[in-house]
């Protein structure tokens, strides 16, 4: 059962990113140049969608939540280090299988790096441990924990911001 | 039909849908699993690695403290990921939008025709952001939207820190990107 709700989900978020344009080399790094916002539209719309969502169910007593620990030297160096990587491939993790089921070959190569990657960080996690993935770890926190404040009063930020800059892409063409 | 058959929908629409889709998949794992499953994709590039390594050296796989706490099994979200590959093919071919590629016009007007270049390049750009994916604990899907989802200070962190990587990278490789 656990493996037929992951295979159906992902069937549906593959279908989704496919319509969405989001798979395409041209969509990824057209945003990282600046240039077209269609991922941004696409994730952002799916964050605050989600949130609401999310914290609705949450506060129904249905869910719970799975946050990852905040250590802050790890997310900041791992995170540049991706988006290095990002640049270059013009994919990320996820939407790679979609871009090559959509016939952009070139995503396979990808594909074979990143399981290299994978293997790569596996070797070098023991000796990363007592340094960069410890440096500053805050542990699993949220915005509204932190802010002390109701969590939709946070919905309510996100959605504000994230409409503004849907009204400006628009309004540039982006 | 008709809809399913279109090349392409709004990104706001898609978007949407998957922000439900996100919402559904946690209530229904957590009903049917009693483990609540966040969409998420990296992980599942670290345990497949680790089956094939396994298949040449187990003792190796079995006493790296990585894979012991990824644990190295096809799981939930390894089928997951399989299914991004099914959504997309039924998707393009149902929307005749699927498009053979070796080459990408971006890429193209920088580095040239070649294949074999651009192969190199999609490899080690893959092998990068992997690495940096699961040293930063997780990507754009498992940070950027679903720990967002959940008002996550740590992926709020990592999604600023793809992008400011992304956006330097892209615009020293790429120049401005043509026009």
């Amino acid at each position: 059962m656990e493996l037929f709700l992951g295979l159906i989900t992902g069937f549906f978020f593959g279908f989704l990113l496919q319509k969405g344009q989001v798979l395409r080399f041209e969509r990824q790094v057209g945003f990282m140049l600046l240039k077209d916002m269609t991922i941004i539209k696409f994730m952002a719309t799916a964050v605050v969608v989600g949130m609401i969502g999310i914290y609705a169910c949450h506060a129904a007593g249905l869910i719970s939540l799975s946050l990852k620990a905040t250590n802050v030297g790890a997310i900041v160096i791992g995170g540049l280090i991706f988006g290095v990587g990002w640049a270059i491939a013009g994919f990320c993790p996820g939407t790679s299988v979609g871009a090559l089921a959509e016939g952009r070959f070139h995503a396979l190569w990808a594909i074979f790096g990143m399981l290299v990657g994978a293997a790569a960080y596996a070797e070098i996690y023991p000796s990363l441990q007592s340094n960069i993935l410890s440096w500053g770890n805050y542990g699993k926190i949220t915005l509204p924990q932190v802010l002390g404040v109701s969590p939709w009063l946070v919905v309510a930020a996100w959605i504000i911001a994230v409409v503004a800059f849907f009204s400006w892409a628009e309004k540039k063409g982006l | 039909m008709s809809l399913l058959r279109k090349a392409s929908w709004s990104p706001y629409l898609a978007g949407a849908l998957v922000g439900i889709l996100a919402v559904l998949s946690v209530v229904v794992t957590t009903v049917v699993l009693d483990k609540g499953h966040y969409l998420g994709a990296s992980t599942t590039f670290v345990r497949a690695s680790g089956l094939m390594e396994q298949v040449v050296a187990p003792q190796h796989v079995a006493e790296n403290a990585y894979f012991q706490s990824k644990k190295v099994k096809v799981d939930w979200q390894m089928l997951f990921v399989i299914g991004i590959f099914a959504g997309a093919f039924v998707s393009s071919r149902l929307g005749g939008s699927a498009k053979h590629e070796t080459v990408p016009p971006i890429w193209r007007e920088r580095f040239g025709d070649s294949a074999m270049k651009r192969g190199i390049g999609s490899f080690i750009g893959g092998a990068i952001l992997l690495f940096g994916a699961r040293m930063a604990g997780g990507c754009p899907s498992g940070h950027g939207m679903s720990g967002n989802m959940q008002l996550s200070v740590s992926s709020l962190l990592a999604l600023v820190f793809f992008m400011v990587g992304g956006i330097i990278t892209a615009r020293l490789l790429y120049g401005k990107g043509g026009q």
